[in-house]
């Protein structure tokens, strides 16, 4: 066994897995990852199931040293410097950190959540089949909180094995797509085009729970109070004040206020990953289409391990080396229309 | 039971959920229609469904898409939800002890004056109702009851408050409301029960489930004190009734 020990950690940073199925029926909420593709990319690096346990770094910066022998790992996510003892570490690749040694990671440079997998995942005691933190309810493991400096992981001694790269998709850089309902007749056609058709941007307010949504105030056509029914991943829920919030992995169960619109599986991620004061717009697509992207995105992460390229390679990755290189690199690889760039401090 | 209920409209909650709505109101048909529509999804699974979540009005059905569309799920959802209503059973009851008033129900004499009566008797209008656990949602636990007095009926809060204790037992509008954790809240607060709804590492893990009913009775504070530490060692304090 080797130990994993959290050096330096920004908050909102947490241990997140696949989510926590089967309890919602009694109001507990699913967690689990923001950006379960970047979770999955993470994990595939380093031999793991796709959605096993790993930690979500938040927008600020983090350090971890491995301690009691060496600890293979690897970063997929909201792009950011990545160095150990000053040479530099490729985002969507594997590390091996020896004993002693230190990753540390910037501040995210776009987006907001980084993952960091751990070759033999972190490990825990499971709460109805899921590690993740839900902070509000008292849940995870192996800390019911989000992570704070010297909190640490026993972690599988690195195997050895070569380290890898993974070639992702390019994100797209299209509005936020979502399906209509279910209540969107609470709202009349004015509306819901306003909705539809205006530019929002995410408050710096927002958290796991729900990304308010500061746009043109959201009129609804019989009130805001309806009677609680069931909420999912990506609902956007309009309240009294006409601010849609859309609700993310810790919402509650259950919500009181119409619901226009829901982001589609498939986007939610990219929603997860838009820095607060991004513009962007959403889109209305039919069932048939978001149903499509939905098996789309399942089968992407399935196909993921088919995705590990050989690190020898990585000099031929730009996108990897101007990532890795380039400090206060201005401009992103990754699209501005939804990974916005953030100067680094 | 004659249905009096149009038949449920199926309302798409993004790519992997359907709300399956049997009314925009709080209704007693509708959610022994939504409780037994759940019943029977769990007795006779349907592939691809991954978990339901029953509220007051409606089924929230969580699904795979990639094992069932929306079209096809809705085909074999629609024919369960229209059924007759199954005859009444017998229900689960539990007896919740409850200290009212003081510390624990700091609205409960605000209450008792906006309705022009004492505290007492709105213990006792409390205390007197039969309810129903119509749903769970929310925050873990907090179980949300139908069946309170119509004398009690009154708006929410002007203003909700950021925090309300573990245990609160509150009424808003026309609900009454058992609440685990410590959670924001517009509801009034009229007492705190020593019981705890959900609980980890104890079996079971949550105690109500909707279809559930619930009566009240009235503990003193010092009962409280002595309940609260048996329930914080994972005694289940409530008393279990099959009636």
């Amino acid at each position: 066994m080797s130990r994993l020990v959290v050096a330096s950690i920004g908050p909102a940073s947490s241990v997140q897995d696949g989510g926590r199925l089967g309890a919602q029926r009694y109001g507990l909420t699913v967690s689990g990852a923001m950006d379960r593709l970047s979770l999955a990319a993470a994990n595939t690096l380093v031999g793991n199931e796709p959605l096993a346990a790993a930690v979500e770094i938040g927008p600020f910066g983090a350090s971890f040293t491995a301690r009691d022998g060496a600890v293979r790992v690897a970063i997929s996510g909201a792009p950011r410097n990545a160095d150990v003892a000053g040479n530099p570490v490729a985002m969507d690749a594997s590390v091996t950190l020896k004993d002693g040694e230190t990753l540390t990671l910037g501040f995210a440079r776009g987006g907001a959540f980084t993952y960091l997998a751990i070759e033999g995942a972190i490990k825990g005691e499971p709460v109805f089949g899921s590690l993740a933190v839900n902070a509000r309810a008292g849940l995870g493991s192996p800390y019911p909180r989000p992570l704070q400096a010297g909190d640490e992981f026993n972690v599988d001694a690195a195997s050895g094995a070569p380290e890898l790269r993974i070639e992702l998709p390019k994100p797209a850089n299209g509005p936020i797509r979502v399906l209509l309902g279910p209540q969107d007749d609470e709202f009349d056609e004015a509306n819901k085009a306003l909705f539809l058709d205006s530019e929002w941007r995410i408050s710096a307010t927002s958290d796991r729970m729900g990304y308010r949504l500061d746009g043109p105030a959201i009129k609804h056509l019989h009130g805001h109070n309806i009677v609680s029914d069931g909420t999912v991943n990506g609902s956007i829920q309009v309240p009294g004040n006409g601010a849609p919030i859309a609700l993310m992995m810790d919402r509650g169960t259950s919500g009181g206020y119409p619901k226009i619109a829901t982001v589609i599986t498939a986007d939610i991620g990219r929603l997860a990953q838009t820095s607060a004061g991004t513009a962007f717009r959403y889109k209305a697509v039919s069932m048939a289409e978001a149903q499509d992207e939905a098996r789309n995105f399942a089968q992407l992460i399935r196909s993921l391990p088919d995705r590990l390229r050989s690190s020898d390679t990585v000099a031929l990755n730009i996108e990897a080396l101007s990532d890795a290189n380039v400090a206060g690199y201005a401009v992103s690889a990754v699209d501005a229309g939804t990974w916005q760039v953030a100067a680094e401090p | 039971m004659a249905a009096t209920l149009p038949p449920p409209r199926l309302l798409p909650s993004g790519d992997s959920a359907v709300t399956v709505e049997f009314s925009r109101t709080i209704d007693d048909e509708a959610n022994q229609r939504v409780l037994a529509l759940d019943k029977a999804l769990t007795a006779a699974p349907i592939d691809g469904i991954t978990e339901t979540v029953p509220t007051y009005r409606s089924l929230l059905v969580h699904y795979d898409p990639g094992k069932i569309g929306f079209d096809a799920l809705g085909q074999k959802i629609l024919p369960i939800a229209i059924r007759p209503l199954p005859p009444v059973t017998k229900a689960r009851r539990w007896r919740i002890p409850v200290a009212y008033g003081g510390e624990h129900g700091i609205d409960l004499e605000d209450v008792a004056k906006a309705l022009g009566t004492t505290p007492d008797d709105i213990v006792a209008r409390h205390v007197g109702g039969d309810y129903k656990v119509a749903m769970i949602g929310f925050t873990p636990g907090w179980s949300y009851l139908s069946g309170l007095d119509k004398s009690l009926h009154m708006s929410r809060r002007q203003s909700p408050r950021l925090l309300t204790p573990a245990g609160t037992i509150s009424i808003g509008g026309i609900q009454a409301g058992i609440q685990c954790l410590a959670a924001p809240s517009g509801w009034h607060l009229l007492g705190r029960t020593p019981v705890r709804t959900y609980q980890l590492h104890r079996d079971p893990t949550f105690l109500t489930e909707p279809g559930d009913r619930v009566t009240f009775f009235a503990i003193d504070h010092k009962m409280f004190e002595e309940m609260d530490r048996a329930a914080e060692a994972g005694e289940i304090i409530a008393e279990q009734v099959v009636s």
